[in-house]
């Protein structure tokens, strides 16, 4: 079959020598980190879009072929870097189910509660900067406020604010203490009064809803033909939430709900996003008042976990367990075949797509993105409408791009 | 899920032995040539009901134990009414790297094909702006493949430094 040629692009004809081109570039406050767009524009309408990306690739799905399984967290939780423990969650689902791994309770248990509050800090983010890009900003410093409480959080468990790289193979770094439950609990109770505080100022706010109701319209068929997943899809109608259709952790523990809506606008959109932000305290408010107790990292028989400190001076079968995991060429058998794993981040599906050749790094680690896959989507939302709503598009597509170009 | 549905209406399509199944964890793959590959997304989106595409990413299987082809391009789909997921499969090798575009059917294709062409080479017929996405434009090798270093090739010491006298 002949190659076929691309279609003459109608806007260079020379009778529409009128319409000019705007580089919304790299370097631009209202573009959240560096992604580029090239604007053809009549006066202010938009006729044509095209994204230009690669600004921020860093080779990360090439070094996933260089670092074995539990070196590669560090680098995933770069990705998203808004909400770091729900990539680690995304890639151990994938890796645990390439080797085989059950998880005890209590880590099903303390990794949804960092999910749920990951996905809380993915959407305080994205709605702060939402308004804040459209000129409201003081809802972006209450909801900054809240992640802050979110970084004490990450600290109070693993040591870092921002990249915990808290999650390995079977288990976690560290087991969490009393700190850690009470401050989780006491953020489940000063977030309702925050999170108020923004509804009263955006949700009724006139100049919020002009600028966002009707703009940036994705149809749910127009979703699913795009392969938009998240709080983008559900906002179009599209019904499907992973924690609910293939329940991974502990989520069929929880009762909670998933947000849908019809419009698929901006403003629907961002509704959506503040529904979730209830239903996922719902679920964090539920898992710290049930948490099992019990080890916190599957049993050292299994071979894929380190060993307690002590007792790798005492026992020898822990001091070789340690070496095995440690020293290169060694370390988890992994089955040579090739799994996708994916779960429910904030943003979307992400899932890894994880090929192992026996040794302890994977051979391939292919990451799905969902902001790469959403950024696409862009062009086919902003024709027609002007360039002051590129920004508001582009925010409520929640754009990261250390995910778009890893 | 059980997919003995999807694979009798493949199996009538396209004859028993024209694809190959395996299975492993919970991923059920079909495995086809490369040129049934349009045929079978084709057949596995209008009868079959997989309505979304997850993914489409390839492999290089040049240090891979017991591998006969050189790349893989998987297609990952998702039937949005039963839940079921299934990959696609395919192996290509040097020097006939192309595949026919899934734009057609799906328009979430576009990019995820553009960056398996960025990375690894693998042209896609009747792509409609087929052109390198993560890499810059001039950039002339395909970086996941195996045998391009980690470090690179020196790209990035040689870049064209331009004064502010020519500039």
């Amino acid at each position: 079959m002949p190659v076929e040629a691309a279609e003459p692009i109608a806007e260079e004809a020379p009778e529409k020598e009128y319409l000019w081109t705007l580089n919304f570039g790299p370097q631009h406050p209202a573009t959240h980190t560096t992604l580029r767009l090239v604007l053809t524009l009549d006066g202010e309408t938009i006729v044509k879009a095209v994204p230009d990306i690669g600004y921020l690739h860093s080779g990360f799905e090439k070094l996933g072929e260089d670092l074995n399984y539990n070196q590669y967290v560090a680098i995933v939780d770069r990705m998203n870097y808004i909400s770091p423990v729900a990539n680690e969650v995304s890639w151990f689902e994938a890796v645990e189910k390439l080797l085989g791994i059950e998880l005890t309770p209590r880590c099903k248990y303390i990794r949804t509660i960092f999910a749920e509050l990951m996905r809380l800090h993915d959407h305080l983010l994205c709605i702060g900067a939402a308004a804040l890009d459209l000129g409201g900003y003081t809802a972006f410093l209450y909801a900054f406020y809240q992640r802050e409480l979110i970084y004490d959080i990450s600290e109070t468990a693993s040591g870092q604010r921002f990249h915990p790289s808290y999650l390995r193979v079977g288990g976690l770094m560290y087991d969490i203490d009393d700190a850690f439950v009470q401050k989780v609990r006491s953020f489940v109770k000063g977030f309702p009064k925050a999170y108020h505080d923004i509804v009263r100022l955006l949700n009724r706010n006139r100049i919020f809803i002009e600028r966002t109701r009707d703009i940036g319209v994705l149809s749910k068929e127009d979703a699913i033909n795009l392969s938009c997943t998240g709080p983008i899809a559900r906002a179009s109608g599209v019904v499907r939430d992973l924690r609910k259709d293939e329940p991974y952790l502990a989520y069929r523990d929880f009762d909670f709900k998933v947000v849908c809506a019809t419009a698929g606008d901006c403003y629907t959109r961002y509704l959506v996003r503040m529904e979730e932000m209830l239903e996922s305290l719902k679920i964090v408010e539920q898992a710290i008042e049930n948490l099992p107790s019990g080890p916190v990292n599957v049993d050292t028989q299994s071979k894929v976990v380190m060993p307690e400190q002590l007792s790798t001076y005492r026992s020898i079968e822990s001091m070789i367990q340690h070496f095995e995991l440690i020293m290169p060429n060694r370390g988890f058998q992994a089955p040579i075949d090739e799994v996708y794993g994916a779960a429910e981040s904030p943003n979307g599906e992400l899932g890894f797509y994880v090929v192992s050749d026996g040794t302890e790094r994977s051979y391939r680690a292919r990451t799905r993105p969902p902001s790469y896959i959403h950024f696409a989507i862009f062009p086919y939302l902003i024709k027609g409408h002007q360039i002051s709503d590129v920004v508001a598009v582009l925010g409520s597509l929640n754009i990261i791009a250390a995910e778009l170009d890893r | 899920m059980s997919h003995v549905a999807t694979l009798g209406i493949l199996r009538d399509r396209f004859g028993a032995d024209k694809f190959t199944t395996s299975e492993f964890r919970d991923n059920f793959r079909i495995i086809v040539a490369p040129t049934q590959v349009f045929a079978a997304l084709q057949c596995l989106k209008h009868d079959c009901g997989f309505d979304m595409l997850i993914d489409i990413t390839a492999a290089d299987y040049l240090y891979y134990p017991n591998a006969r082809d050189r790349f893989g391009v998987i297609y990952a789909l998702l039937n949005m009414n039963t839940g079921e997921r299934l990959y696609v499969k395919t192996f290509l090798n040097e020097p006939d790297l192309t595949l026919l575009s899934a734009f057609p059917l799906w328009k979430g294709a576009d990019w995820m094909e553009r960056e398996v062409f960025d990375m690894y080479g693998i042209l896609f017929e009747g792509h409609p702006d087929l052109r390198r996405i993560l890499m810059p434009e001039e950039f002339t090798a395909f970086p996941l493949r195996k045998d391009y270093p980690l470090r690179g090739r020196g790209e990035r010491h040689n870049f064209p430094v331009i004064t502010r006298a020519e500039g």
